[in-house]
């Protein structure tokens, strides 16, 4: 199982919970395993099937925007990173 | 309540907030105020943005990180991806929080704007806007933005936290 590590504003769906365990040889795989365990958190990743711009994801320190985006590869062992986009401006 | 920003960013009172974790106020020292400010000065017409890391559940600034404007833009500003995922494992390895997330508007207010607002996503987080559109004044105001939801809160500018009333009693304050 990949370890994820769940930023603060999506650990009310891991129970307050910084980093949880999930399976899944694609980023798209992951977080559907992410979603039948912590349920409601898929929504807050992906949409229309693709990723959130607000969100950046990292299988072992990659982002996976420059890796396939949720195709991107996770291995057994990866470490994956959830972090919420820091950005805005004056509009 | 609040300060309606620059003028009274100067004012400093040793006594603020009521309790140990005051809320609608954002105590900071002088000197951050003044890194953030010289921070956006610095990089105007482009948007500055950075952070001030504390220890976790102190709510207390300590620690000054300007980021690079990946975007290097006078309207919008992004931390680069890479330059995000270096700056949580860093705090995380300190037991550190973003206390202050801060930008600069170059030509606007300093309020946050729709942009601002759908992109903020740490609740516990002081959002400070500095709006550098006057040559002579600064504008420094801060905000909770939480579901959507944008709170003013007030501004108090200390030399330091030790009368300060913020964190824990049992978080040394390493600044001091």
């Amino acid at each position: 199982m990949a370890t994820v590590s769940i930023p603060t504003i999506l650990r009310t769906h891991t129970g307050g919970e910084k980093t949880v365990a999930a399976a899944g040889g694609t980023v798209a795989e992951l977080i559907d395993d992410l979603e039948s365990r912590h349920s409601g958190i898929k929504a807050r990743l992906v949409t229309d099937g693709a990723l959130h711009r607000f969100v950046n994801i990292y299988v072992d320190d990659e982002d996976v925007r420059f890796a396939g985006g949720l195709d991107a590869p996770v291995k057994d062992n990866s470490t994956v990173t959830i972090l919420p986009a820091v950005a805005g401006g004056m509009r | 309540m609040s300060p309606a920003g620059c003028e009274s960013y100067r004012h400093r009172s040793p006594f603020v907030g009521s309790g140990p974790y005051p809320e609608g106020v954002l105590v900071i020292r002088a000197d951050l105020v003044d890194e953030i400010v010289a921070h956006a000065r610095r990089d105007h017409p482009d948007e500055a943005c950075g952070v001030i890391a504390g220890p976790e559940g102190s709510d207390r600034p300590e620690r000054f990180i300007p980021m690079l404007n990946a975007a290097r833009s006078p309207t919008f500003y992004e931390f680069d991806s890479g330059d995000l995922l270096r700056l949580y494992k860093d705090m995380d390895a300190r037991g550190e929080v973003p206390v202050v997330i801060y930008h600069s508007h170059t030509a606007t207010e300093a309020y946050p704007s729709r942009t601002d607002i759908s992109y903020a996503s740490e609740p516990e987080a002081h959002y400070v806007v500095v709006s550098t559109r006057e040559e002579d004044s600064n504008e420094f105001r801060s905000f909770r933005i939480v579901d959507g939801v944008v709170t003013e809160e007030q501004v108090e500018v200390v030399e330091t936290y030790m009368f300060a009333n913020t964190g824990a009693d049992d978080v040394p304050d390493r600044s001091a």
